[in-house]
């Protein structure tokens, strides 16, 4: 019992870490109607730059670690700015009105733009991002259960700035002026246009945001893992959370990727050993994959609707 | 819209037209062409061994060459995928390779069934098929200096000797966190073969590439209590799998590694939290004091020749590249001996020179591997060589060696291999070598 | 005035329906055969053979595969890769295990195993579209992936899990050489253009076209959706195991599982996107530009920074690689979305009414 639970709070940490990164699809779908397939070399791109600044500043002997890390995060920030502007400017732009392969085509094609820029720029190496994180484990409840259950403190705490970035988000979307725009241009480019709102600075901010998001995603899984090229690789695990929790909800972002996490985790350990091993990736698309026979749509995603 | 159209239709022509023809290489210099992979997942431990690798040649060109044949060389990009590792193996067969090493087991197989028509024999220190250290069968592979049941044996030696015998043995458990590929699937064979035969219960935990994802993994770890965990990883895999065992808490002095998840990138970044980490070395592990790593400083690296990072130098695996240079560099020389002292040797002919490569001691010496390696001596039957190793652990700077020079147990290797080989020749519908065959 | 087609009538509804109505076009497939059949295997040198020959050949017809579950029926998968995967892996346990087996059934079966496998992971189409479909087929890739890694039956109890076949031969003809392989695969190219071409043709093309365009007005005029889209997987699906028994058998020799991973499932995506969706021409031509592109940057990186005096690295060609790869994909998308096969039927337009504009 006690395992099951480990496994379980396992579980639901590695799905919040997976809706981080499912953040950015939903946030740039929503707003733009565009599938961006490369979220994950932004949060690569995000976080080699954010252990590369940190790693210069600190050789050039900037101050405590606190401020390096934090004028590094800040740099990055800048930095993914920067990349969302050009991407808006030199892609998006001249992309407007295609249909939706052509658009996922141009992300994947940002993608390996964004992976070769990175390693170039930044090297491939394992690079180090050190936020202070705390790296032993925690055991819990040694009394109740036997051999105690396995706190991950460095998830746990991860959990908690994703939570806190969805309510930052939500309050942001909900309560501010760009953020009714945002929603506004999601629901209807063409009304939200015609009401004068500026439809590429509308673009620019989501990928902003989105970039945003890349970053504090790729500090996380970046503290967790190093910095390194297969951290890209992150989105592919990200993707049957964003189907499954719906293309354009945030909630569905995170409920999907808690989902999704214990599902993966709980069939690798439990239905592993029986089959060798190794199913945890092609079982979450199989659970998305079921949950979308039954809501095509996605569990909180917007209901399809065809006009002949 | 009419520019855009015209330049795309130029563009094309002059791809058809200039994807070039390689150039024929000079016919007095020795050609070597390396495949290695500075980009992707494997990259930062793919990048020092090509470093190390190129440095030697770089060296052994300072020196004048082999016997004043001068050597070139070039490097090919394979992102340690197998297509592409095949692809830079076609396009650099032309210019006549004296030997080619993928540093990739899954490369090592498809090449394995091109080099005997392409005559190009195919050099493996450290990885490959196990079962091409029988060279009555593999008459093109060299697994020199160890192969991958070579590193299982020794790491089972080890974790006998530490609980007290091989009889201790019996009831434990050893869990094998392996890469899942041809390469994590190497030593299941001989450690299935010792748990048949000491008792003890192997559990297989393979971990999907590139092995970013563990933590299920290292849960069922921490469930299933292993006494042992034996780590084969390459790449990202083995510093996620260190940080994963830290963060539920399995004991890092319980783990070993094989050679190539013991190197510095792999703990770098865990430092403390990897004290204790045990990893096999194939000869040699991290040899900062070494006199080939003090000549290759003075005169490559303080030239500003270097390939790489000047911290490199003396670290695990810039040093296994200099290692495997250097054994592909003695096979052309042996090649010379017979062949002709001076002159460009051909692949066949390497081929002979790796079959009877004969490294004594006073020549490691002298070319500088004093105290770095044990002689190696090939033979028709024998295309290893040599199986020795030790261990090393990392006490959170350094890799420091903790064990003496053991060797892997040939009762046990020498049937197994002998078994796969034959199963091998069974389904190629070759023939083995005789003694007659052994002399070309 | 270079194309034209004055004077060119048909007297029998067999001339006016066939594929090349016109003379010009005849004429130009005929040399295009004459110079792949004949001319190619004279003047190719081996590199050639082995490394854009072969590769585009097979390539090709995995593209027109793709192409006609994307292009054709409007259905995203990006389990390509899977469908090689077990096209190759049929094949070759029909190859191996069966004592004899000749090596055209065995590509053969390898492809209708393919095809099973296509039409079960084709079944979510039913009830989920466009990307939701698209990333419902990564669990068809995802799964292969483990599927031959783990199931030792597959890979005959390897160990290492690395397969390898040898010994191909075709009617008693052995297929050693560069020039034997190549022209095999061309051939079985030429048979699977063929066919596709009339298929896309024909009713059932006509069928998987409305299902792309509309597909619940095609529903409304009587067209069955489970038939016209799991027809499509289902031929999708066996050229592209073809294919792959063929990537396989003839280019790779020895393969893992992980050479047909999720990476082979983007290129052909791509492939069929830059060469044009909708169009049998746009596999060929998509296929010849991703294939030649990474050679072609290979040695033009280094010679340019050659002439400039740089020395550069192996990793700096490889990023640049990249860089210019996504970046080209991206201008091309700009430049024209539906692909080379516009570009080309927008050329020979032109060269109809030339000298005049339009």
């Amino acid at each position: 019992m006690g395992f099951f639970l480990e496994t379980l709070l396992g579980g639901l940490m590695a799905g919040m870490l997976y809706s981080l990164v499912a953040l950015g699809f939903v946030l740039i779908f929503k707003a733009s109607g565009v599938f961006n397939f490369a979220q994950g070399a932004m949060v690569l791109f995000a976080a080699l730059a954010m252990a590369r600044f940190a790693q210069w500043l600190n050789t050039a002997g900037l101050g405590p670690a606190w401020l390096v890390n934090l004028m590094a995060f800040a740099l990055a920030a800048v930095v993914m700015f920067a990349v969302a502007w050009l991407i808006e400017r030199l892609v998006l732009r001249n992309l407007v009105n295609q249909e939706g392969t052509t658009l996922l085509m141009a992300t994947l094609g940002i993608t390996y733009f964004l992976e070769g820029l990175g390693q170039s720029i930044f090297g491939s190496d394992i690079y180090k991002i050190d936020i202070g994180m705390p790296k032993e484990p925690v055991i819990a409840f040694q009394d109740v259960f036997e051999g105690g259950i396995l706190i991950n403190l460095e998830d746990l705490i991860a959990a908690l700035i994703a939570a806190c970035l969805v309510v930052a988000l939500s309050v942001f979307f909900q309560k501010t002026g760009t953020g009714r725009a945002l929603r506004a241009v999601a629901d209807d480019h063409q009304a939200a246009q015609s009401i004068g709102i500026p439809l590429n600075r509308i673009w620019v901010i989501v990928w902003c945001v989105a970039g945003l998001v890349a970053l504090v995603a790729g500090m996380i899984w970046g503290s967790k893992l190093g910095v390194q090229f297969s951290l890209a690789t992150v989105a592919l695990r990200a993707l049957p959370v964003v189907i499954l929790g719906g293309l354009t909800s945030v909630p569905g972002a995170i409920i999907g990727g808690l989902i999704i996490g214990v599902g993966e985790k709980l069939s690798e350990v439990y239905l592993g050993p029986f089959v060798g091993g190794g199913i945890e990736i092609w079982f979450a698309y199989v659970l998305a994959l079921v949950f979308l026979l039954f809501r095509p749509q996605g569990l909180f995603g917007e209901k399809i609707i065809d006009r002949v | 819209m009419k520019k855009p159209v015209l330049l795309l239709s130029a563009l094309l022509s002059a791809v058809m037209l200039s994807s070039v023809s390689p150039v024929l290489a000079q016919s007095k210099e020795q050609f070597i062409p390396v495949l290695s992979y500075r980009t992707g997942p494997y990259a930062p431990n793919g990048t020092p061994w090509a470093n190390g690798f190129v440095d030697y040649l770089k060296l052994m060109n300072l020196k004048g060459g082999i016997n004043n044949v001068k050597i070139t060389y070039e490097e090919c990009e394979t992102g340690y995928d197998t297509a592409r590792s095949v692809e830079c193996y076609e396009r650099l067969k032309s210019k006549k390779p004296s030997f080619v090493q993928t540093l990739s087991t899954g490369a090592t197989f498809a090449i394995t069934e091109k080099a005997p028509g392409d005559k190009i024999p195919v050099l493996t220190v450290g990885y490959g098929r196990s079962e091409s250290a029988d060279g009555a069968v593999f008459k093109w592979n060299f697994p020199i200096a160890g192969t991958y049941w070579v590193a299982a044996d020794t790491i089972m030696q080890a974790i006998a000797k530490k609980e007290g015998g091989w009889d201790k043995l019996k009831g434990k458990k050893v869990a094998l966190v392996y890469h899942d590929s041809p390469f994590g699937k190497e030593p299941i064979p001989l450690i299935q073969e010792r748990a048949r035969i000491h008792g003890f219960e192997l559990q297989l935990l393979p971990v999907t590439p590139p092995g970013v994802e563990q933590k299920a993994t290292w849960l069922q770890v921490r469930q299933a209590k292993p006494d042992y965990v034996v780590l084969w990883g390459w790449g990202v895999m083995n510093s996620t799998a260190i940080k994963e065992a830290q963060a539920t808490g399995y004991a890092r002095e319980k783990m070993y590694g094989v050679w190539w998840a013991g190197a510095e990138q792999d703990v770098k970044d865990v430092a403390d939290g990897a004290k204790g980490y045990n990893a096999v070395t194939i000869q040699h592990g991290a040899e900062p004091n070494a006199d080939i790593v003090k000549t290759l400083l003075a005169q490559i690296h303080a030239k500003g020749q270097g390939t790489g990072p000047k911290e490199e130098v003396g670290q695990v695996l810039y040093l296994r590249g200099v290692m495997s240079a250097m054994i592909g560099v003695e096979g052309i020389r042996s090649a010379q001996e017979r062949f002709g002292k001076g002159k460009v040797m051909t692949g066949e002919q390497v081929r002979w020179g790796l079959e009877n490569l004969n490294l004594t001691q006073p020549k490691l010496d002298a070319l500088g591997f004093k105290g770095v390696m044990r002689p190696i001596s090939t033979s028709c039957m024998d295309h290893m060589g040599a199986a020795w190793t030790r261990i090393h652990t990392w006490d959170g700077k350094n890799w420091v060696f903790t064990s003496d020079w053991m060797q892997a147990d040939e009762q046990i290797l020498k049937p197994l291999v002998k078994a796969t080989a034959d199963k091998y020749a069974a389904e190629k519908k070759l023939t083995r070598r005789t003694g007659q065959d052994c002399q070309s | 005035m270079f194309y034209r087609e004055n004077g060119q009538l048909k007297t029998s509804y067999q001339a006016d329906q066939q594929i090349f109505p016109i003379a010009q076009d005849r004429w130009f497939i005929l040399a295009m055969l004459l110079l792949a059949f004949v001319v190619a295997p004279l003047l190719a040198t081996d590199y050639w053979f082995s490394a854009i020959l072969i590769p585009f050949v097979i390539m090709a017809m995995a593209a027109i595969g793709v192409n006609i579950l994307v292009g054709y029926c409007g259905q995203i998968s990006l389990g390509s890769g899977a469908f090689m995967a077990v096209g190759a892996y049929g094949a070759y346990n029909f190859f191996a295990r069966v004592p004899d087996m000749p090596l055209i059934p065995a590509l053969i079966l390898g492809g209708l195993c393919a095809t099973v496998f296509g039409v079960l992971f084709g079944l979510p189409s039913l009830r989920v579209r466009g990307l939701y479909l698209a990333v419902a087929t990564l669990a068809a890739q995802f799964f292969a992936d483990w599927m031959f890694l783990r199931i030792k039956w597959f890979t005959l109890d390897t160990p290492s899990g690395s397969v390898s076949v040898s010994n191909l031969q075709v009617f008693g003809l052995p297929i050693e050489s560069d020039v034997s392989k190549y022209l095999f695969c061309l051939t079985l190219l030429c048979l699977v253009a063929l066919l596709a071409k009339n298929l896309v043709r024909g009713a059932i093309g006509r069928e998987w076209m409305a299902i792309r365009d509309m597909d619940v007005a095609a529903a409304v005029i009587g067209i069955r959706p489970m038939y016209a889209k799991l027809s499509a997987f289902a031929v999708s699906s066996f050229i592209i195991g073809v294919a792959g028994a063929l990537w396989a058998f003839i280019y790779m020799g020895s393969w893992e599982p992980s050479a047909f991973s999720v990476n082979e499932s983007f290129r052909l995506l791509f492939m069929v996107i830059i060469g044009g969706l909708g169009s049998i021409m746009g596999g060929f031509l998509g296929a010849a530009f991703i294939i030649l592109l990474p050679i072609f940057l290979n040695q033009a990186l280094p010679f340019i920074a050659g002439m400039v005096g740089i020395e550069i690295s192996t990793t700096v060609v490889s990023h640049t690689e990249l860089m210019i790869f996504g970046g080209l994909i991206v201008w091309f998308l700009i430049v024209e979305p539906h692909g080379l096969a516009k570009l080309w039927s927008i050329g020979k337009q032109k060269m109809r009414v030339w000298p005049f504009p339009y």
